[in-house]
């Protein structure tokens, strides 16, 4: 990847090839558009143009009860749908200060971690699949299908769970869960290896990736890249470690840091973080305590008025829910700080001067969910 | 035993000539001859491309932990003549701004370029259309005629992604034509001959990958990868690469002319497998080695027609292998590849080769 210094001569100067990835286009996986303004195969810079999805949930969430916001935190980021209803429910119990169960928790820790997990996985599939690898993608799938077979279970839902209310779970977990859990961690402690010899020891992999997309630390901190992309970069934002929630107080695990910063240190940053997922859950879950699946709550709940925040972390960063409230009981204002906003903001600047095929390359490192940008 | 018609297909084709040369006047005779080869071939060609296109999907989704095709007739055999009746029924979606001469030409360029090349293939002794003194030369010529095909498509779609894709399989096609060439003239120098059938000949004691010491086999490997890359398949799909380009330079197409595209990969495919397996092993040429004289007999006793498939199989079945394994490269890679290490590796194993062929320390 070179910088353009040159300045342009004769007709580009006048007239700029541009071609538009998207609304529909194979590698943005949803509708996010990019004007990209290319010179040859090179991207000159690039637009994202967004709103094709954009459902108003921030302000639907302004008429709805504070458990009802939990189903719409589902639709925002849907591959971190569990650790989105956390957020809300994180916000509720610590206003109405209500003591949370041990067991709830637990539970949604461990349920927190499979959903990364499974996130990582079909994030896994989609990066072979965007740079050439059709394999990886049925891969990744058919290990993504045992986790969503344990949500099913004990969930109801596969994909949009909505499994946590404000001052618990919505249901006890299934007998199955814990000798299910512990089948899943065995059998894919032994695919994950092979997830790195199918595609991370590849050649031609390594070369699509090493030192394309190149994020600088200064960078990652100005533009707010959380999650596994920011720490690719050696950015530490590692919520569960800095304001720990939930059970995470209770485990020992590595926040995952390298310092490269292109799409290969992004990716190395996922697959590792899937073996972090995969201890945590194993600390966790022998230990769930008995108990009460959820708290004593008042029918309707209403928070005093006041402006209120939390931070989660989600597969792709940093999720923060900032709340006003006029003591009604919906709330006044939500504001989300969705993680993938923030991550694609800084897509224009890395993608300077990269080639077409590399920009595919770095938009599959940084796991774009698009509903959570248009929310 | 080898006096059967299916270990030596020269005797029932001169019945045939002779047949028709004593029923009808020359001219006639001649146009039937014609007539009956163009059917063969039209059948052939068919029925190869159907075959390879359920292969290919049944193949790929072993390597993926998928059923493939499994519906339509016993194993899903019936499902891509499902599918091309679909697409011979399908419309074809006229393109306002496109150059609409350009844009129903291409297709045919590109199906007649694979088309011709099949002619000069020799599949046993004696079954082939054409026995050039040039058979070589004459393929490489034809088979490089699909590139102006794929470049009319890509700029006469009106389309940017058709337009970057064609230009990308251009520059691709151009580039490794090089390396295919300097490999096959690796054999060329071993065997002092431009003709498909005498290049055949000439292994009948044991195939060049194994008498031509390692540049032979190093020459097989480079005209492996260099024919993927002319054949736009595999890890070298630039040109239609669907998560970058849609689908290329056949983005606008649709209908009987996509098909068109579509099956032209696949018996570009078929022929550069053939070309593989007639240079390099031993074409339609049972297996042999030197001393174990029960084993050759034995081996005699499959008809050349089945060596030849079953040789040309296991190298279609190499090239889907790698293509449903790796990652694409970048273009900049590719090309990369192809000048500053395949074609260096292939200059001097030509070199070599020469040489080897010179001082007679072939085998």
């Amino acid at each position: 990847m070179e910088e353009i210094t040159k300045p342009l001569t004769g007709l580009e100067k006048e007239e700029e090839y541009f071609i538009n990835m998207g609304p529909q286009h194979p590698s943005t996986h949803g509708v996010l558009r990019l004007v990209v303004s290319l010179q040859g195969e090179i991207v000159k810079h690039l637009d994202p143009h967004l709103g094709y999805i954009h459902r108003g949930i921030e302000k639907m969430c302004e008429k709805d009860t504070y458990a009802q916001i939990i189903h719409l935190t589902d639709r925002l980021d849907y591959l971190s749908a569990h650790m989105n209803n956390e957020a809300i429910c994180l916000i509720v119990e610590d206003v109405l200060e209500v003591e949370v169960p041990e067991r709830v928790k637990y539970i949604r820790t461990i349920m927190a971690e499979l959903q990364r997990l499974n996130s990582h996985q079909l994030w896994w599939a989609c990066m072979g699949m965007d740079l050439g690898a059709l394999t990886t993608f049925f891969y990744g799938l058919r290990d993504r299908e045992h986790i969503l077979d344990i949500f099913e279970e004990t969930c109801g839902g596969r994909l949009l769970l909505s499994y946590n209310t404000p001052g618990g779970v919505m249901y006890d977990l299934h007998p199955n869960f814990q000798q299910k859990v512990k089948d899943f961690i065995k059998y894919f402690r032994k695919k994950l290896p092979e997830y790195d010899r199918l595609l991370t020891g590849n050649v031609i992999f390594q070369n699509r990736t090493k030192g394309i997309g190149i994020l600088s630390k200064e960078d990652a901190i100005n533009y707010g890249i959380t999650g596994p992309s920011g720490r690719g970069s050696g950015f530490s934002c590692d919520i569960r470690k800095k304001y720990p929630y939930s059970a995470y107080p209770y485990v020992k695990f590595n926040e995952i840091l390298r310092e490269e910063g292109d799409s290969l240190s992004r990716y190395k940053v996922r697959i590792d973080e899937m073996w972090e997922s995969m201890n945590i859950i194993e600390q966790l879950i022998d230990n769930i305590p008995e108990g009460p699946h959820t708290a004593k709550m008042k029918p309707v709940l209403k928070l005093p008025a006041g402006e209120y925040f939390q931070r989660v972390e989600t597969s792709r960063g940093e999720l923060g829910v900032y709340i006003i409230s006029d003591g009604a009981k919906t709330p006044y204002r939500v504001k989300f700080r969705s993680p993938n906003m923030c991550n694609l903001s800084v897509l224009d600047h890395i993608s300077r001067g990269a080639k077409i095929a590399d920009l595919v390359a770095i938009g599959a490192s940084f796991d774009f969910v698009i509903p959570d940008i248009d929310r | 035993m080898k006096d059967l018609w299916i270990y030596d297909f020269t005797s029932l084709t001169a019945a045939i000539e002779s047949w028709l040369e004593s029923t009808f006047p020359p001219f006639w005779a001649v146009t039937f001859e014609m007539v009956i080869i163009g059917l063969a071939f039209l059948l052939f060609y068919a029925l190869t491309g159907l075959i390879l296109v359920y292969a290919e999907r049944r193949i790929c989704a072993f390597m993926q932990n998928r059923l493939g095709p499994n519906r339509v007739g016993p194993w899903g055999v019936f499902q891509t003549i499902a599918d091309f009746i679909k697409l011979l029924m399908k419309e074809l979606v006229r393109i306002k701004e496109a150059d609409k001469f350009l844009f129903n030409l291409a297709p045919f360029i590109v199906i007649i370029a694979s088309f011709m090349a099949i002619a000069a293939i020799p599949f046993a002794k004696g079954l082939h259309a054409i026995d050039f003194n040039i058979g070589i030369f004459y393929i490489m010529a034809v088979s490089a005629m699909g590139v102006v095909g794929i470049l009319l498509a890509g700029w006469s779609s009106n389309n940017k992604y058709s337009l970057i894709g064609a230009i990308r399989s251009g520059a691709q096609i151009v580039s490794y034509e090089l390396s295919v060439g300097l490999a096959l003239l690796s054999v060329v120098i071993f065997s002092g001959t431009l003709q498909l059938s005498e290049i055949v000949e000439s292994q009948a004691d044991a195939w060049w990958i194994f008498k031509g010491h390692i540049p032979a086999i190093i020459a097989f490997v480079v005209f492996l990868i260099a024919a993927t890359a002319e054949t736009n398949r595999g890890p070298f799909d630039l040109a239609e690469a669907e998560s970058e380009l849609t689908a290329g330079y056949h983005t606008e197409y649709s209908g009987i002319k996509f098909a068109f595209f579509f099956l032209a990969e696949y018996m570009n495919m078929f022929i550069v497998a053939s070309i593989a397996v007639t240079v390099f092993l031993g074409g339609w040429m049972p297996l042999h080695f030197w001393g174990f004289e029960s084993f050759n007999h034995i081996m005699d006793f499959i008809p050349p027609v089945i060596w030849y498939l079953g040789k040309t199989a296991f190298v279609i079945f190499l090239m889907m292998w790698f293509k449903w394994t790796f990652p694409r490269l970048r273009i900049d890679q590719l090309l990369t590849l192809e000048w500053k290490y395949l074609l260096p590796i292939n200059l001097v194993n030509t070199v070599i080769i020469a040489f080897l062929t010179m001082m007679k320390w072939h085998f």
